[in-house]
């Protein structure tokens, strides 16, 4: 059985989850991670995607994950996400809703670098509604 | 004097009154308890945030780098106050001590020769502003429509301090709402947010020796991505700390009216019931001496 460690997700609204689990994979803003027991400190920003929860089990559990942090410290991984949604209850009006704006950015994007980022935040998007379609 | 009829219709509309006041006081409570949780559930983001940016901005501390939303413009000519303040009247104090914070504040600047800019959020806060300081108010934010108050209002209004302040409208930004401490005690509270201030907190954690952290981008790019963020989160939780004080103040302002009408009844009931006996004496009166008469 894989060691536990304690995991929290927070969104503005409310906590999501705050319990012992074995592993956690979190979209960051340069790839995804994956998160077990004793991994060494850590920070980093998040883009929107899905974010997977593994107890101790073999299930794991999926959440949609847009803006925020993640932070690996030696007491356990929190998540701080502007919005976090269980994907069962992720709506795709919200989703759309979310293009939408993501289109908005990139399109008002004043720099390079900042159209760069939008047009990222718009393909993960695109790629999550992709997935949630087929499921 | 009253007629009796008068009285009647005194104590009728009393009582009338009495009945909103208690419907508004019940109400004021269901809601406070909703607020309340609100306002709970919100903590734990607030606080990891302040503890993620104390951590961050160490690491900041003295360096000419810095984020300007940390270390500030350098200037502190030009003040934006955000005054947030409930969409209702009748909660007591509650709208009154916000405004008066704010106005005291604004009038102390005025007198150093700054500028001052207000943003209202919620209507009440400007009708009591607007007097003294009308021609300061740039905007005001309504939040009527809002049921109760989601992250994205918060946003919203941060989003929009955050592109002023990157068009150099203002240097120094200060938030004023009302800590909720209990149903009977809220506080108006002055929060400076721009430039923002961390305090790190022991919390217990951290013992002394700083785990050193890896950052993925760098500690600059997720410093710059949080302090927007942490801008919009503060505006958040005062918000709701302001909702749950609103609910609280009105309910102990409802409670006390109820309160009052009680007394009121009691006493045109007395006044009511002397004047009923005078006039039954009186009338006895004139129909016994006018047998004796005969």
């Amino acid at each position: 059985m894989a060691e536990l460690f304690q995991f929290e997700l927070v969104s503005p609204e409310r906590q999501l989850i705050s319990e012992q689990v074995a592993e956690v994979v979190v979209p960051g803003a340069e790839g995804e991670f994956g998160v077990l027991k004793d991994h060494s400190p850590f920070m980093s920003s998040i883009a929107p995607g899905i974010l997977k929860v593994r107890k101790d089990g073999d299930a794991w559990d999926e959440y949609f994950v847009r803006g925020g942090f993640a932070d690996v410290a030696a007491g356990g991984l929190t998540v701080l996400a502007e919005q976090a949604v269980p994907v069962a209850e992720i709506s795709r009006e919200q989703l759309d809703q979310a293009i939408k704006n993501a289109e908005e950015d990139a399109v008002d994007a004043k720099d390079d670098s900042a159209k760069q980022k939008a047009d990222r935040t718009l393909r993960r998007l695109k790629d999550v509604a992709e997935a949630l379609k087929q499921a | 004097m009253p007629s009796l009829k008068d009285l009647r219709n005194r104590i009728a509309s009393v009582k009338a009154t009495q009945k909103i006041t208690k419907a508004m006081q019940m109400v004021a409570a269901a809601k406070l308890r909703r607020a309340q949780e609100a306002a709970e559930a919100a903590r734990p983001y607030a606080e990891r945030m302040g503890a993620v940016l104390a951590n961050l901005a160490e690491a900041f501390e003295g360096r000419d780098d810095a984020p300007k939303l940390m270390s500030g413009t350098g200037n502190d000519q030009v003040h934006l106050l955000l005054v947030a303040t409930a969409e209702r009247g009748l909660c007591g104090g509650f709208n009154t001590n916000i405004a008066k914070l704010a106005r005291e504040k604004a009038r102390s600047l005025i007198a150093d020769g700054k500028t001052v800019k207000i943003i209202c959020v919620g209507k009440k806060g400007f009708d009591a502003l607007k007097r003294e300081l009308g021609q300061h108010v740039i905007e005001t934010v309504d939040l009527r429509s809002v049921k109760s108050v989601g992250y994205a209002n918060a946003d919203e209004i941060g989003k929009k301090v955050l592109s002023m302040f990157a068009d150099g409208e203002f240097d120094v930004c200060t938030l004023f709402y009302s800590t909720f401490i209990s149903v009977i005690a809220q506080e108006p509270t002055a929060q400076q947010l721009i430039p923002g201030s961390f305090e790190a907190k022991g919390d217990g954690e951290s013992d002394g020796a700083h785990p050193v952290y890896e950052y993925e981008p760098d500690e600059t790019e997720i410093l710059e991505d949080l302090l927007p963020r942490n801008i919009s989160v503060q505006i958040f939780r005062a918000l709701l700390e302001n909702a749950a004080s609103e609910q609280g103040a009105r309910m102990s302002a409802m409670d006390n009216a109820t309160r009052n009408a009680g007394d009121m009844i009691d006493k045109l009931t007395i006044n009511y019931n002397r004047r009923r006996q005078a006039q039954i004496t009186t009338e006895l009166i004139e129909i016994i001496s006018g047998a004796e008469a005969l």
